[in-house]
């Protein structure tokens, strides 16, 4: 299997089972960088997948919690080639497939020539990058492509329909649909015409469909369960690991185990 | 370390920055510029993009738009010619007075563009990012000349060094917020705008002042400042006899500089100087001299050069001027510095002052900290080429650095 189809079919067995799949985020090396490895062994235990952020001086897209966790992990030396070294280094990854959550510069000044093959010999299964618009993504999908690694695609409440239909139908591993308008880290409500968002981006998406930004509680997995076919924890989920509490017992709660 | 591609490719680019191809359908100088940014803006970009192609050259727009810069802005700006620095530099100097301009500086000339732009397309609330602070006292003015909510987002360190303008933009009505993320100065405050804009993306506009950004940003700013370089270039031809040989301006994003360059790009006896903010120095997180020590990358919209270490972490930067002290640069400077239209340098902090202090004796102008790089540019390009006829662009007005003067040329003299 591919490591693009891989994500999906982690996706599929999560749904198999009744229920949507957890997708875990973490900032890489925070709060410390000994942290990763274990963080992700525990995360990686508990979740359907995981990804890893990448940490960026500028990371436009977010809210305090993943602002301040960037710069906590860029202080302690955290760079992508740190994250693709430790991730080759470890004896055993998670059975989770992993994604790379990263800005686009901190990409290209690894080089997008190497890195898909470096990412796929790391374990990568894809990457989701915020500030690359389906407009801007050819280079780094097709370099993707030739690993058979996923490039994720965002869609968003403000996203008009014909243009949710074209990102819908280039998403590779799953959709990313926004929850709302805004930076990550907000308590969202679940109101119907999130839930009539959701089903209308699944409606358009052959790639399952995933749900972020805000999402915090088991009471907002419950209410989206069957409109979408996973939901994304970020910052509830980094919150957790700067309060030295134990991840997987939250992403179990957040399942309802 | 400077940035440079094979001379073929360079000419390639040059030829159709010469012809006005520039910025392509996608946005792009060459291959700078684009539109890196987060889904949720790509449609509120694409009704910006509208909303230019439809207003900005309409004959009511512009009709309103120069009624506007007359009659209330004060245009146009005086061309002075500055007899004593031309004495002193064995020089023909001229100064094209944007400090002259409301406000006090060449920034009016973009918030009031995009101010009336912003009540076209509908929008309920503006939010602007500021350096220095005269883009936010601009946007403030020409919000409530409009009659529009305007929240400012300035860095805490900018707060500081700048507080003559954060008063100004409050009595004006706008909201001033103190940005404590990030590096505290101008490229946080325009993450933090960034950040609002994703949270409103319909209802707000996002009155960005410089010549960066994602499309149409760069060509939209770039389009609202030229009227400095076409009033220039006539009044040269009118008072100083001739074109210039040389046009200078200060480049921290670089709104003044392609606003006053961009007139003057076909005139290919025109040399043209863009003066960056070399700080203490030029090792990295010295100074912000974006073009001399960068290298390309995508910062906040764009693919341009920026101060970046080897990782693709943008760096911090250092000037004494607030509205230089920024990691990036308009993605058009980075063209024009790579097809080689444009030569890049830098000034220091201590030449920029010298400068400053030089103009305010020799004129009766005491010039912004920002602008003076300009001078100290222009001053070593006269020691070059004596006898030559330059034209500065005098970006704006130096009262609001009066507590960084008081520190720095003042320091002990009160």
């Amino acid at each position: 299997m591919n490591p693009s189809d891989s994500i999906v079919a982690a996706i599929r067995e999560a749904n198999g089972a009744g229920r949507p799949a957890l997708v875990a985020f973490l900032t890489a090396g925070f709060p410390g960088k000994e942290d990763f490895p274990v963080q992700l062994e525990a995360i990686g235990g508990a979740a359907d997948v995981v990804e890893i952020g990448v940490p960026f001086s500028d990371p436009m897209a977010d809210g305090m919690t993943i602002q301040r966790s960037s710069r906590v992990a860029l202080g302690q030396g955290v760079s992508l080639s740190w994250i693709i070294e430790t991730l080759r280094a470890m004896p055993r990854r998670p059975r989770a497939p992993l994604l790379l959550m990263s800005y686009l510069n901190p990409l290209l000044a690894y080089g997008l020539d190497r890195l898909p093959a470096d990412a796929r010999a790391a374990g990568v299964s894809g990457f989701i990058v915020p500030d690359l618009p389906f407009e801007e993504s050819a280079e780094l999908r097709t370099a993707l492509e030739a690993e058979g690694l996923a490039l994720v695609q965002m869609v968003t409440p403000v996203t008009p329909p014909e243009r949710l239909a074209t990102l819908c139908e280039a998403a590779r591993g799953f959709v990313y649909a926004v929850t709302m308008t805004g930076t990550t880290g907000k308590q969202v409500d679940v109101p119907p015409d999130v839930l009539g968002y959701m089903d209308r981006v699944r409606a358009a998406s052959p790639a399952p469909v995933c749900a972020g930004f805000g999402i915090r509680t088991r009471e907002q997995v419950a209410r989206m369960t069957g409109h979408v076919d996973g939901v994304v924890v970020g910052s509830a989920l980094v919150e957790v690991l700067e309060r030295g509490e134990d991840p997987a017992a939250f992403l179990r709660a957040l399942r309802g185990d | 370390m400077t940035y440079a591609v094979a001379p073929e490719q360079a000419q390639k680019w040059l030829d159709l920055e010469l012809k006005g191809a520039f910025p392509d359908p996608r946005g792009r100088f060459g291959p700078f510029g684009g539109r890196y940014v987060p889904e949720t803006l790509v449609p509120a970009l694409d009704r910006l993009e509208e909303g230019v192609r439809r207003y900005l050259h309409a004959p009511d727009f512009q009709a309103e738009f120069l009624h506007e810069l007359a009659t209330w802005a004060g245009r146009p700006t005086a061309l002075t010619h500055a007899r004593e620095l031309s004495r002193l530099w064995g020089a023909d100097v001229w100064l094209k007075r944007e400090d002259l301009a409301h406000t006090g500086a060449h920034k009016i000339n973009n918030a009031m563009g995009q101010a009336l732009l912003a009540k076209r397309l509908g929008a309920k609330r503006i939010v602007a990012e500021t350096g220095a602070g005269q883009h936010g006292v601009a946007s403030a003015a020409a919000c409530a000349r409009l009659g529009l909510p305007c929240i400012v987002y300035m860095g805490a360190v900018d707060t500081e060094r700048q507080a003559p303008n954060v008063g100004r933009m409050k009595l004006l009505g706008a909201e001033v917020v103190p940005v404590t993320s990030g590096d505290q100065t101008l490229r946080a405050a325009i993450d933090e705008a960034l950040r609002d804009w994703v949270s409103d993306p319909m209802g707000t506009y996002y009155l960005l002042g410089s010549a960066v950004g994602p499309h149409p940003y760069p060509y939209l700013v770039r389009e609202l400042q030229s009227v400095i370089g076409r009033e220039a270039r006539e009044q040269m031809i009118a008072s100083a006899g001739g074109l210039p040989d040389v046009a200078v301006a200060c480049v921290g994003g670089g709104s003044n500089a392609i606003g006053m360059f961009h007139p003057f790009i076909r005139d290919t006896g025109v040399a043209l100087l863009g003066v960056e903010a070399g700080g203490r120095g030029p090792g990295l997180g010295d100074n912000s001299a974006t073009l001399s020590f960068g290298s390309p990358g995508v910062l906040q919209g764009s693919y341009t050069m920026l101060l970046q270490d080897a990782n693709g972490q943008v760096q911090e930067t250092h000037s004494v001027s607030a509205g230089l002290d920024y990691s990036g640069v308009g993605p058009e400077h980075a063209l024009l510095m790579t097809s080689g239209r444009v030569r890049y340098e830098q000034a220091t902090d201590d030449e920029a002052l010298d400068a400053l202090s030089q103009c305010c004796h020799a004129e009766g102008i005491l010039p912004a900290i920002e602008t003076a790089h300009a001078f100290a540019g222009a001053r070593r390009w006269a020691l070059h080429n004596p006898g030559s006829r330059i034209l500065i662009c005098c970006s704006g007005r130096g009262d609001k650095d009066m507590p960084t003067l008081q520190k720095t040329l003042l320091k002990g003299k009160l």
